[in-house]
């Protein structure tokens, strides 16, 4: 059986007067059913772009997806029309977005919000789609949800708000959820609702979710697989296990080292990653990371590194990934 | 109101036991900001209590932690500290003088030693000043250094001394990233020779790679210049790392105050305990261990907040009295406070 989602050498490009930004620069993964997918990076690495290219919301001018392809059901997504696509947002493929201030539309109810995707994808009648609404609110963990129908989204606060993103993702029983940071702009403590619901939901539904964020806490708590991001590349993969415990890139290494963990004694001084991420314009043929790297060697100016495997199911782009395995462990 | 020579006297059951000097006190301060209501005849219909009773103390050469969820009322304290807001009661002394009520001339001689490092890199420094200009600003408003050429030169040595190559003088700010950005806003809080900073979230609107860097030159600079630092974040990592002693804020109350080691091993307080399993760890064996306590429902308004212990109707240690009885900020060890009748 083909997996649920296959992306494989994705370009999406955008075309400035600065010059071309290599937002995504030749991405492959899978997502299997049911399975919780992370995309970590930092911002900048392409990470969203990534996401916003599945369901062909890249503004286009000025950004285009130039070559690859992106299979969902064995279906070509890439190649459908606009009508077609159209079908398979929300519906098949839903998505949470970052920022539940700004992703719900301000002068409409919540209610007309969550009932307007079900008459438009699944043809319910006004009846059944406040019936359904109002189940869905519930199963979210909305109080009173028969008041929240009539609400705006200014009542409500970002918790809530995120409830009822995830409510409208939820919505038509989509096959797979893209939840691009759906948590950054909430407090802790409402962050560990948000997820643990969002947790729950996709295991009892069997829903695939793609979860994108910066936060290695997050990934580690939830993810099944991870793919780390820098500069428009994947540039290591690994079940969650096997990236933070016998990380196979400098970056992965450099960024579980940069920061303070609570389970662990003080340390004296943190170790950052030093520099800033490359500018996106002005890729050269070697390894974006080089710059900012402890392992350089001579051969990383010269030419990218391929994502290769270090072990089964584990990948890293690195042309010195041999002499960086299990190095966290000798430190510690 | 009190005077400067009542500053030992303080009534108030607070952290007194400090075996440095003390740099900052804050007793009971309260900021209630008022609603208004009509378009013609203004009238106060019900008081947002930002802050509602917060007491503390920051030695001298110490770095106080202070957190807590969003509208905790953490920023508001490192207003008042700093004067931009005039609180509505309380007093808050530093180094001896009660800033609560100082005249306009003396909070220009205030703010020379008091300076702040705030969260958005992109907001707090003005795009149409070059990066030279946005330091030198403060030196030449207060006289520190009027001659021009001294003013540059000192510029440069703190750019150099921030991490930042001294030609970004002549950059704007939106030449920059937000790593270096905020590196600008730490050296302008540096230009005044300031005793004391307070932080408000620098690190927060940082990329991780860039967090350390910038956690790692406060600490750096804080050891070089004997600084202290009021630091007011929500990620408590960071707050682990780099403070001696932090606070626990909720909805405008102190409920937890401790070393930082105690808070962390130790914490006493059913939100604190809550707070600190809600911090995922970077490890999914640990993870995978952890008990999960979520906490239920969301922050009250601080507009009516609720009865007795505000923290109440989320607590799941909650008994009959916490709706009634406001709990004491009382020392349970030494050196560790806590309001909950229940510990």
């Amino acid at each position: 059986m083909p997996p649920l989602l296959e992306i494989d050498n994705l370009y999406t490009q955008f075309f400035t007067s600065a010059g071309t930004v290599r937002a995504v620069d030749g991405i492959s993964y899978v997502v299997e059913e049911g399975e919780t997918v992370a995309i970590v990076g930092e911002s900048g690495c392409g990470k969203s772009v990534s996401a916003l290219s599945i369901l062909r919301l890249i503004p286009d001018p000025p950004g285009r997806i130039v070559e690859g392809s992106i299979r969902f059901m064995g279906r070509e997504l890439l190649q459908l029309s606009d009508e077609e696509i159209r079908h398979v947002r929300g519906r098949e493929i839903a998505m949470v977005f970052q920022e539940p201030m700004t992703s719900l539309n301000p002068v409409l109810t919540i209610g007309r919000q969550l009932t307007e995707t079900l008459t438009h994808h699944l043809d319910m009648d006004d009846d059944a789609a406040r019936a359904r609404a109002l189940e869905l609110l519930d199963l979210v963990g909305i109080s009173d949800p028969d008041r929240r129908l009539g609400q705006y989204p200014h009542h409500l606060s970002g918790g809530m708000r995120q409830r009822v993103m995830i409510a409208m993702a939820l919505c038509c029983e989509p096959k797979l959820i893209i939840a691009d940071e759906p948590t950054t702009a909430l407090d802790v403590t409402i962050q560990a609702q948000i997820l643990e619901l969002m947790k729950e939901l996709t295991r009892n539904m069997g829903v695939a979710l793609i979860i994108i964020t910066h936060n290695l806490g997050v990934v580690a708590r939830y993810a099944d697989r991870v793919n780390v991001m820098y500069a428009g590349k994947i540039i290591e993969r690994g079940t969650a296990l096997d990236i933070y415990h016998s990380p196979a890139h400098p970056y992965t290494l450099a960024l579980l080292r940069s920061v303070p963990r609570m389970d662990q004694p003080r340390k004296e001084k943190l170790d950052p990653v030093e520099g800033q991420p490359p500018d996106l314009t002005t890729l050269d043929e070697g390894c974006p990371f080089r710059p900012r790297c402890r392992y350089v060697v001579d051969r990383c100016a010269e030419e990218n590194p391929l994502l290769e495997p270090v072990s089964e199911g584990h990948l890293s782009a690195c042309w010195e990934k041999d002499r960086l395995r299990g190095p966290l462990k000798e430190a510690s | 109101m009190s005077d400067q020579t009542t500053v030992t006297e303080s009534p108030e059951a607070v952290p007194d036991r400090v075996s440095g000097e003390v740099l900052v006190q804050v007793r009971n301060l309260k900021m209630h900001f008022p609603i208004t209501s009509g378009v013609l005849i203004q009238r106060e219909v019900a008081h947002v209590r930002a802050v509602d009773g917060v007491s503390f103390d920051i030695r001298r050469g110490e770095t106080l932690g202070l957190v807590g969820e969003s509208g905790c009322g953490k920023t508001t304290t490192g207003r008042c500290i700093l004067r931009l807001e005039r609180p509505t009661a309380g007093e808050i002394y530093f180094d001896g003088v009660n800033v609560a009520n100082l005249g306009k001339r003396e909070l220009i001689a205030l703010r020379q030693k008091i300076q702040v490092i705030f969260q958005d890199p992109y907001s707090s420094l003005n795009p149409r000043m070059k990066i030279g200009d946005i330091i030198g600003e403060p030196m030449h408003v207060h006289k520190i250094e009027p001659d021009r050429k001294a003013r540059d030169e000192r510029v440069r040595e703190l750019l150099n001394l921030c991490g930042l190559d001294p030609r970004f003088a002549d950059r704007y700010p939106h030449e920059m990233s937000g790593g270096q950005r905020q590196r600008v806003g730490i050296a302008r809080a540096l230009a005044m020779k300031a005793e004391f900073i307070i932080c408000d979230e620098p690190v927060s609107a940082l990329d991780v790679s860039i967090q350390a860097q910038v956690i790692n030159l406060l600490e750096d600079l804080r050891e070089e210049f004997h600084l202290t630092y009021l630091f007011i974040a929500h990620d408590l990592s960071v707050v682990r790392h780099l403070c001696h002693r932090v606070a626990v804020m909720y909805l405008g109350k102190i409920v937890e105050l401790a070393d930082c080691d105690e808070l962390y091993d130790n914490p006493l307080h059913p939100y604190t305990q809550l707070l600190l399993s809600a911090v995922p760890i970077p490890d999914p064996e640990v993870e995978a261990k952890r008990e999960h306590r979520i906490v239920k429902g969301e922050v009250p308004s601080p507009i009516n907040p609720p009865s007795g212990c505000v923290f109440h109707p989320r607590c799941p240690m909650a008994v009959d009295g916490c709706s009634k009885n406001v709990p004491e900020f009382r020392e349970v060890k030494p050196g560790h406070w806590v309001a909950c009748t229940e510990v």
